[in-house]
């Protein structure tokens, strides 16, 4: 076959393996960017039009939406930018940044964003889609219990994924290009035919899944067709390689509007096409940069419609993108590539962006060049995060790739079912006020108990022992809590919305996590140290509920690389684990645990009331496992050590999320200096064992410039927790969040 | 043995080669005008740290000092000022394999000049001004201890910096270059780097907090352009001189 010619064959010519085929040939690359080509003309021109168009509707807040019809892999006719102009084609819709109404994730968030952009549906489509369509949120909310529901108004549970798509599942796109569409729907049949045994409700389900994900890769096809393109067969070149990648993404995003729609790790193999027509003399350098380019022009284009309210949580329209870029083999050899560089310098080449949302899995032994070009990248562009790859490649071999901000996962091999976090600053308060909510009330006015069975502690002074106790027993609750909810939505969503598209692109015998998360992690941690080192008095309102707190005395603070009260944030986590995987989980899922906000750490601080750190009511969170912003006081690299201790696996391993801001005039006298401090700081704080870093180079006179001046800064991109974004695009309160917390400084 | 402590920085990428523990002994005899710790100056401190509690702290940071060759700096204040505690504290960092520097403009406690230099492996060494009634008016000290410690700077062998923060209108001029470098021409050899930092303003509100005049208040921020050019002609005055006696000795 044409296609694979000149490809070292192996495991992967007889079954679905792209890992094998990228292992036997793909090219390392050692060396630095000199070789790096400029964007062509025809870039430049459709970038120019594409990036007019991305700014207006940032600009004038308004979007197109195409209300004819609903989501669906092959419901939208061609859709084209500047057809001359583009290599790599396709749009959600028929038209660049038009949204889909997707409906299966609930009716009533389609409504609220129809009615915030003051669209409407087409009036028969919406009459009979509600008629005769049942979404995963009815489904879900006919089966929560009454105790979910109060756990949900409270914000003890926040951000679950029950009212739209769940996301966070990684297509394995490069099937497509590697095999074409009549290969996987065989391997699909074969599958089919051999899951044998009783007709469990399990073996039921599977099959279903089976033929959905068959019926969906026909649908790929024709949605290819539509742009006269046949991807049956498998990609003869590069750019087939990269246009037959990009449609199994594009019907991921047309059947799917999950938060985080992640795009895998695909440099290695992409390169190993470029490569080899490089070598045939049939592309140039300049070509292959296009090529890359131009994707990821596309999937700057990439949107999902979503209420105003998913905006306060998640700023600047994120769609986590995330590509996994480097990384080791297990064998040795590293796995960056010349497009490594390719997809990096798009940075350079288009304009600095938060998407794709790239994502560098950092080794000690990446090539010294790779390291000192993303060190570079993250000083000029801040659109970088870095992700230990030597402490995710034990647990996930060598081809997982991150979904969403933190989330590692095989590619094609495993999925997750995302599970929002729990607010466990909230499940501290319980501990003192027994259960009972210090803010919200129920209808009728009257006291709002969440945890059931929990005695109120009523001591003048808290006793560390006794809250912990206590602090324990809420945990144990909220743990069988949070599960038996995400087992809910996620039966649900497989019913009602099931991702046949993703899943087809997956191996059927798929495994399973399900990925619980922490929210105000350092809060609890400082709270409780101030309980123990220090004298913590609550004030109580006429309820006997404790509303604020008075702080005598010193106490450790989580951040400075003081074992005391870092340990406690260590036990805090563990026993979290623990506690969650006392419930079995739907499919029997496997139970992992992130620490992680996104830009939510806002709207949780809202929801608690004041905490026994000394944190205000209302007050923002820190994000992720970052420390309390100004309360690490050791310089950065103590904060550093602090986040590094918390354990990631079999603990945390769906992640931990750190951000972390310096002035450029901290990280060195001058640009060569900076590159080599950042890269020392990462290898450092690699070493000691830390999963994730999120690097912000600049100044906070500069952020508060951009929030006075807008206009001034219109790519200003920082990253955030586990993403990026456009500095513009954040709330007034986001932008005052982010310009408040820690710069690493020195005078 | 205990040492008085201000604070401690641990990500210091300024204060010597590498990524660094920066730790800031409380207590200087100086009052330079344009101090960005004064509140370090005072020799009092509630804080303090053993030689033992700072091995511990810098072991935590040595994933960090490995490929960037960094390592601890001991800053102020003025570490000399705690001499004995100073050498014990550089002794024991060497045993334990990490690499030491000090921050300092050369006041302290004499008796352990000698020893520290034969410990310690890199001297980062302000010179605040060329002349003893400059020094004066910038330290409030005669510039004599500053010759003393440069006496024994002689006998050092490790790593020496020399740093000298440029005010405008006190030495921001070619006359005031050649003048500062005068006064070390004599151990040319062994300045590995000659540092101009220009002067800025960033420590100011420090000054307010603490209620202590801040006699520099009409003077502008040094322009780092032009700090740039100085460095350019002090860089050139090192390097010629470092060739001259290369030169002499080869006849010799």
């Amino acid at each position: 076959m044409k296609s694979w010619d000149g490809f070292k064959k192996g495991k992967w010519n007889e079954q679905v393996d792209v890992r094998d085929f990228i292992q036997l040939n793909y090219t390392p690359f050692e060396d630095d960017e000199g070789f790096l080509e400029k964007e062509t003309d025809k870039t430049k021109t459709l970038w120019d039009k594409a990036e007019k168009m991305i700014n207006e509707e940032i600009l004038t807040g308004n979007i197109k939406i195409d209300t004819d019809r609903f989501s669906g892999i092959d419901k939208y006719e061609a859709g084209y930018l500047d057809k001359e102009n583009e290599l790599i084609v396709g749009f959600q819709t028929d038209e660049p940044l038009k949204r889909i109404v997707n409906p299966y994730g609930g009716y009533r968030m389609v409504q609220n964003s129809l009615n915030a952009y003051g669209e409407k549906m087409d009036k028969t489509q919406e009459k009979y889609f509600n008629d005769f369509r049942k979404t995963h949120n009815q489904g879900v909310f006919d089966s929560y219990t009454k105790e979910m529901r109060i756990a949900r108004t409270a914000g003890l549970l926040t951000g679950l994924p029950d009212a739209y798509g769940r996301g966070r599942i990684i297509g394995d796109y490069r099937r497509i290009s590697l095999y074409g569409l009549d290969f996987l729907k065989n391997e699909k049949i074969k599958d089919y035919e051999n899951i044998k045994g009783n007709s469990s409700e399990d073996i039921i389900r599977l099959r279903e899944e089976v033929s959905e994900q068959i019926r969906s890769l026909e649908m790929i096809g024709n949605m290819a067709n539509s742009y006269g393109i046949d991807i049956s067969m498998p990609a003869k070149d590069a750019k087939e390689a990269v246009q037959y990648l990009y449609f199994g993404y594009l019907a991921a995003i047309k059947e799917n509007n999950g938060a985080a729609m992640s795009l895998g790790r695909n440099t290695t193999f992409l390169d190993i096409y470029i490569q080899r027509d490089l070598e045939n003399k049939i592309i140039d350098e300049k070509f292959a940069q296009e090529l890359i380019d131009q994707f990821v022009i596309k999937l700057r284009m990439a949107r999902h419609l979503r209420t105003p309210d998913y905006n306060e949580l998640f700023a600047g329209d994120p769609n986590w993108i995330t590509e996994s870029i480097g990384g080791m083999g297990e064998d040795g050899r590293t796995l960056v590539t010349k497009t490594a560089f390719r997809f990096l310098h798009t940075l350079k080449t288009l304009s600095p962006a938060p998407e794709p949302n790239m994502t560098v899995l950092w080794s000690e032994n990446l090539p010294e060049g790779f390291k000192k070009y993303c060190s570079k990248l993250s000083i000029q562009t801040g659109s970088i995060q870095y992700e230990n790859d030597d402490l995710m490649r034990p647990v996930y071999g060598d081809d997982y790739a991150i979904a969403c901000c933190v989330s590692a996962m095989k590619v094609g091999k495993e999925m997750q079912f995302f599970g929002a976090r729990a607010n466990l600053s909230k499940a501290l308060l319980y501990a003192i006020n027994g259960g009972i909510d210090e803010i919200k009330k129920d209808k009728d006015g009257s006291l709002l108990k969440v945890i059931d069975g929990i005695k109120p502690i009523d001591d003048e002074i808290l006793d560390y022992e006794k809250v912990l106790k206590n602090y324990d027993k809420v945990v144990a609750k909220l743990s069988n809590l949070y599960v038996s909810t995400m087992n809910t939505i996620h039966y649900m969503h497989d019913k009602y919305a099931y991702e046949r598209g993703l899943m087809a692109l997956h191996d059927t015998d798929v495994h399973r996590y399900m990925a619980f998360g922490i929210a105000g992690l350092s809060i609890v941690a400082d709270s409780l140290s101030a309980i123990k080192y220090a004298k913590v008095k609550p004030i109580r309102d006429k309820n006997k509920i404790a509303i604020d707190f008075e702080i005598e005395g010193c106490f450790p603070k989580f951040g400075n690389d003081d074992d005391r009260v870092d340990d406690i944030a260590k036990d805090v986590v563990e026993k979290f684990i623990k506690e969650l995987k006392k419930t079995p989980t739907y499919r029997d899922s496997e139970h992992t645990l992130s620490v992680l906000t996104i830009t939510s750490n806002v709207v949780y601080g809202k929801k608690t009331g004041s905490t026994p750190d000394g944190r205000k009511k209302g007050e923002s969170f820190a994000p992720g496992a970052n420390p309390m912003h100004g309360r690490d006081e050791n310089g950065a690299l103590a904060s550093l050590n602090s986040v590094a201790k918390l354990p990631y696996k079999d603990c945390c391993q769906d992640g931990i999320s750190n951000t972390f801001s310096i002035t450029p005039s901290t990280l060195g006298n001058n640009e060569e200096e900076r590159i080599n401090n950042l890269v020392g700081i990462m290898d450092g704080y690699f070493d000691s064992g830390a999963f994730h870093l999120n690097v912000n180079v600049l100044n906070r006179e500069l952020l508060i410039d951009a929030m006075e001046n807008p206009q001034k800064y219109p790519t200003l991109t920082i990253r955030v927790s586990g993403y990026a974004v456009h500095f513009n695009r954040l709330t007034k309160e986001q932008q005052l969040e982010v310009i408040n917390r820690t710069f690493h400084k020195r005078v | 043995m205990e040492g008085r402590l201000h604070s401690i920085e641990t990500m210091g990428l300024l204060d010597g080669p590498g990524i660094r523990t920066v730790f800031f002994l409380q207590g200087c005899p100086l009052r330079c005008a344009y101090c960005h710790n004064p509140d370090s100056q005072s020799m009092f401190s509630k804080t303090r740290i053993t030689p033992e509690e700072i091995v511990n702290i810098a072991k935590r940071y040595k994933s960090y000092y490995k490929r960037t060759g960094g390592g601890v700096t001991f800053s102020g204040g003025e570490p000399l000022m705690q001499g004995e505690f100073l050498l014990e504290t550089i002794k024991k960092l060497k045993e334990a394999g990490i690499n030491t520097a000090i921050d300092t403009s050369g006041y302290g406690d004499v008796r352990y000049y000698k020893e520290i230099l034969q410990n310690v492996d890199i001297v980062l060494l302000d010179i605040k001004h060329f002349d003893n009634k400059g020094y004066k008016r910038v330290t409030g000290k005669s510039m004599g201890g500053f010759y003393e410690f440069l006496s024994y700077i002689e006998d050092f062998h490790g790593i020496l910096w020399l740093r000298h923060v440029m005010v405008p209108s006190i030495t921001d001029n070619k006359e005031s270059i050649k003048n500062l470098f005068d006064n070390v021409k004599h151990i040319v050899e062994k300045i590995d780097r000659f540092e101009i930092l220009p002067y800025h303003k960033m420590g100011l509100e420090k000054y307010e907090n603490l209620n202590i005049e801040y006699t520099l208040k009409g003077i502008p921020e040094m322009d780092i352009e032009k700090a740039k050019e100085f460095q350019g002609i002090l860089d050139k005055m090192v390097e010629k001189e470092k060739e001259n006696v290369h030169k002499k000795r080869k006849i010799i």
